[in-house]
């Protein structure tokens, strides 16, 4: 057993420290688009629409039967090619590994987040959708101020746990040699050698900031339920 | 379209077969890593409800390690990390074994232990559904703590959570795919050796994705078999409980607690 010398993290910190910044913006960014995204994509199954209601349900049954990393070499590899078409050229774009990164996972996270709300509106009281009505509110504004937001209120601890999940997942852009925290350390461990502690050291921080999160979400779980639906 | 998988690759086998030793390996990882995670788990989550302070600490203390650091850094910590750590001798032992070993039961470790908490939690979850007039039924009949549990409360518990494991299962064979990241050529890296290749990348994704799609409806299917066959008559069919644990927290007749998360 070699001895460890955590020394050598002191001198990295900075560089790991932009890696954790990268991490960090790209779980709020999938988290935003997934959410925005996984949302219409709940409400597209709500109302049944005929042919869209079934290709976002295919879509979501397919994303979430194939593991992340493959989804990103897909992504990867059709992005461009999409893009291409969409510009009119038909010829590839290149847009590189980052912006790989945040549209794979945003649409992603989508599928996962729209599972989410979709069980919400499926649960929410029959009697709400019909006070709405009986107070003559329009289709957009039952949804936009009196269904989502119990949704999302009550959804919001699984949401949160999601959340910290795809935190965790954004390790895996390691497979495109992004530099996130993982890549981070990884990058410098082939420099000096000094895998040990590397590894270490970003275990800790991902087991820190998970567990601090899974901590508040626990604490807001008790003191957000909606009055009398707690069991 | 599927057409170049049955060309010859430089090796002498055929694209296809390269697909089908990745799936084999695939297999056998979510298989025996499902093993030892249901093994670890169930010990766990039992763990994590008996009355002994100490026992219960250990037990939430394995979850959330488990837990809260990424299935990615985990690998690469038994890869990478544990053979350092070890003592010379054995460390050697272990850096020398021969390639797809070297890379599978450290991936199998991998995979079994971190399953192995979530499932700790759905047994705990189970477990925390039952009444307590089922342990005092047992007590009162006269039976040992250890009795209880062993034929009052773990029968029961899991026949409950049966449903909450589907989504553990279709979470296992999923992170499979992390162990291409220590070199085990499982299906996604041989779909990804396939496509750089031959430069036919739609038809080497295309093939894992089919073979991961049927994959996940067998092991959606083979669970609702298993579900109707033990459910507890009464409770919530698996078809309907597979989905993400809101209905706990938004109708007074959810069955589980908490814990319930999707997986990926």
């Amino acid at each position: 057993m070699n001895s460890l010398d955590f020394s050598i993290v002191l001198q990295a910190w900075p560089y790991l420290w932009s890696g954790l910044l990268f991490s960090l913006a790209l779980t709020a960014a999938a988290f935003v688009i997934g959410m925005s995204l996984g949302t219409c994509f709940a409400l597209v199954q709500h109302f049944e629409l005929p042919v869209i209601g079934r290709v976002v349900r295919g879509y979501i049954a397919l994303i979430r039967s194939i593991p992340l990393i493959l989804v990103l070499f897909w992504f990867f590899f059709l992005v461009p090619i999409v893009l291409g078409h969409l510009g009119g050229s038909g010829r590839p774009i290149p847009i590189g590994a980052t912006w790989t990164a945040f549209i794979t996972f945003g649409l992603f996270e989508a599928a996962y987040y729209s599972e989410i709300i979709r069980v919400g509106l499926r649960a929410v009281n029959r009697g709400q959708f019909e006070a709405c009505q009986a107070l003559a509110l329009s289709t957009f504004d039952t949804y936009r101020c009196v269904i989502l937001p119990q949704v999302l209120r009550v959804a919001s601890p699984i949401i949160l746990s999601q959340t910290i999940i795809l935190f965790q997942d954004t390790s895996l852009v390691y497979v495109l040699s992004l530099t996130d925290l993982l890549g981070a350390a990884s990058k410098l461990a082939q420099l000096n050698g000094r895998l040990v502690e590397m590894y270490l050291v970003v275990a800790v921080v991902y087991l820190g900031i998970s567990s601090a999160a899974s901590q508040c979400v626990a604490s807001l779980r008790k003191r957000y339920a909606i009055a009398g639906t707690h069991r | 379209m599927f057409g170049v998988l049955f060309e010859q690759a430089a090796d002498g086998q055929r694209y296809i077969d390269w697909l089908l030793s990745g799936l084999g390996w695939t297999l056998a990882l979510a298989f025996f890593g499902w093993w030892i995670a249901f093994a670890v788990g169930l010990v766990v989550g039992i763990g994590r409800t008996v009355q002994n302070g100490m026992i219960a600490a250990l037990a939430r203390l394995y979850v959330e390690i488990f837990r809260n650091i990424p299935v990615l850094v985990q690998m690469f910590l038994w890869y990478f990390v544990l053979p350092e750590l070890l003592p010379n001798a054995l460390g050697n032992a272990i850096k020398q074994m021969s390639p797809p070993w070297g890379s599978f039961f450290p991936a199998l470790v991998c995979l079994g232990l971190y399953t192995a908490a979530r499932i700790a939690e759905q047994v705990r979850a189970g477990i925390e559904a039952l009444p307590k007039g089922q342990t005092e039924a047992a007590h009162a009949l006269g039976l040992t703590g250890y009795m209880t549990y062993r034929y009052v409360i773990v029968p029961q518990a899991l026949r409950l959570i049966v449903p909450s494991l589907t989504s553990e299962v279709m979470g296992i064979y999923k992170n499979t795919s992390v162990a291409l990241t220590i070199g085990l050529m499982e299906l996604t890296a041989q779909a990804r050796q396939i496509s750089e290749a031959t430069f036919q990348t739609f038809t080497a994704f295309g093939a894992a994705t089919l073979i991961y799609l049927g994959l996940a409806l067998i092991a959606y299917q083979s669970m609702v078999l298993i579900d109707r066959a033990v459910r507890i008559p009464g409770t919530t069919p698996a078809k309907d409980a597979i989905e993400p644990r809101l209905a706990d927290d938004v109708q007074p007749v959810g069955s589980l607690p908490e814990a319930m998360e999707v997986v990926k």
